[in-house]
């Protein structure tokens, strides 16, 4: 079966080409975070507009590169939500459009079910999978027991994972997406810095940091008061460290509680090279437990994702 | 235009806040929330969320700039944060003719859009790391209720 996924739920247009939930025959990825660069972070009028300008062109680039026609898609998957309005209903527009116009049906995809489904191109699921979603506007962990069935055992109480990122690279006036960026500079520093590592007692799966956004103003707040210089790259270093250490402590825990076989890690912050190391490190002293990463490239927002977990939504509901 | 300035030592006192706001809330009423990263905006919203019976975590909007909970009336919790400058387009203000509660936080970036009678906070945070919370609006009823139950927090 060959689905034709469109994402457009914030800053990315992208449309994919997906055979089988597995086979990605293209993949074409629109995006705007180079309008967005000089603003700091995402822009919703200025991110729907461009969707609009962009979506024609990539969904003919999409089936140019996957050499085939309109005729030959079977059915349409779209991003239904999480996202900005404005910027979601463009796709769902020009799904709805072409499901009407080349009678095709369409499916509505949840976007962090995508996010979680990116790590099927890379490997099957062996179940239960603990899929570690970590994104600008999302940190859970989920649960799942066979395909298409989630189950939210932690989230976070305050800021997610990829947002707090953003605001310490603000903070510390180093640039914007903060995620990369820090990463960078952390594998350059010492964590010197004493950050709280917020694990909010033994037996939680939920996640807060907006307690370490606040000890990193303060922490710069008082470095300044005191006309002391701030070391970037031992800051950076230290939060991350604050950052990944509970990340890691309750993925692991829950990997053991659960009897999870396999552990995916899902969204924007997968790409965290610091993230990937300490999980690998962690998941290498556990008998009989995979770890899978999707590849750079559908870390961040993209079709294919959507294209595969329509896939198994369709075949779930069969 | 009336003023009422408050004094918030912990992030319980913040939490407590929002409940005694949300305790007088009405339809439609829009609260815009400024001030810095970490003043508690959130925080703030999570109490106000608990005085309208909502269960589910509130968390930040950043990102997805707008969360909607069911509760004794619909919280719309709005964060324009990365909103740098509105074209009125994106249509956020609809959010204010709702019959819910709407919440704001980093209003200023989209002021042109409040209603009139918005209820102002703006949050600072001092030497001691404490919270300073001015609120002002010209709904001077509300503001006689909030000034009669606040009256632990008056600085
Ligand atoms: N007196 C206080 N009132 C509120 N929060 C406090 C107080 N003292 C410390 N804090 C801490 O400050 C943080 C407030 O974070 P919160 O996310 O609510 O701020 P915000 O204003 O929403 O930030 P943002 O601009 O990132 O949206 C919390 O971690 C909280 O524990
Ligand atoms: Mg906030």
């Amino acid at each position: 079966m060959k689905i034709l996924a469109i994402e457009s739920s914030c800053d990315e247009t992208s449309v994919a080409i997906v055979e089988d939930g597995k086979k990605v025959l293209s993949n074409v990825v629109f995006t705007q975070i180079d309008i967005h660069t000089k603003f700091g972070g995402v822009v919703p009028e200025i991110a729907s507009r461009h969707h609009i300008e962009k979506i024609t062109y990539v969904i003919e680039e999409a089936l140019n590169e996957a050499k085939i026609t309109i005729d030959e898609i079977d059915k349409i998957a779209v991003t239904a939500f999480p996202g900005l309005v404005g910027s979601l209903m463009v796709g769902i527009n020009a799904a709805k459009t072409i499901g009407l116009c080349y009678n095709k049906e369409v499916i509505m995809v949840d976007h962090i079910h995508g996010h979680i489904y990116a790590n099927y191109l890379e490997s099957d699921f062996k179940f239960p999978v603990l899929a570690l979603v970590v994104s600008g506007g999302h940190t859970e962990l989920v649960l799942m027991k066979d395909h298409m069935n989630f189950e939210v055992i932690g989230e976070t109480l305050d800021d997610a994972v990829g947002e707090s990122y953003d605001k310490v690279a603000r903070v510390v006036k180093v640039g914007y997406p903060g995620g990369p960026i820090i990463d960078k500079m952390a594998a350059l520093g010492e964590p010197t810095y004493a950050l709280p590592h917020v694990k909010l007692g033994k037996d939680s799966y939920n996640f807060s940091f907006s307690g370490l956004k606040s000890a990193v103003i303060n922490l710069c707040n008082k470095l300044e008061m005191k006309g002391e210089e701030l070391n970037a790259n031992n800051l950076a270093a230290s939060f991350q460290d604050a950052v990944l250490d509970v990340l890691c402590e309750k993925t692991i825990r829950a990997t053991k509680e659960f009897g999870a076989k396999q552990i995916i890690v899902a969204g924007g912050v997968a790409a965290n090279k610091g993230l990937r190391k300490i999980l690998q490190e962690a998941v290498d002293e556990l008998d009989d437990v995979i770890l899978t990463f999707p590849s750079f490239k559908y870390c961040t927002d993209n079709a294919a994702m959507i294209g595969v977990a329509a896939y198994f939504q369709d075949k779930v509901v069969k | 235009m009336d003023k009422l300035n408050l004094i918030i030592k912990t992030e319980d006192q913040m939490i407590h806040l929002g409940e005694l706001i949300g305790s007088i809330c009405y339809p439609k009423i829009v609260f815009a929330m400024n001030g810095n990263l970490g003043a508690g905006k959130t925080t703030l919203t999570k109490g106000l969320g608990k005085a309208l019976g909502i269960k589910r975590t509130i968390n930040s909007p950043t990102f997805t700039i707008m969360k909607v909970y069911e509760g004794t009336m619909p919280l719309y919790h709005l964060d324009v944060y990365r909103i740098e400058n509105s074209d009125s387009d994106f249509e956020l203000e609809e959010y204010f003719d709702l019959d819910g509660v709407s919440v704001v936080e980093w209003a200023d970036n989209i002021s042109d859009l409040l209603p009139n009678n918005t209820i102002y906070l703006h949050f600072t945070i001092n030497e001691v790391g404490n919270r300073l919370v001015e609120i002002t609006s010209t709904d001077k009823e509300f503001m006689e209720k909030l000034e009669s139950i606040v009256g632990e927090y008056l600085c």
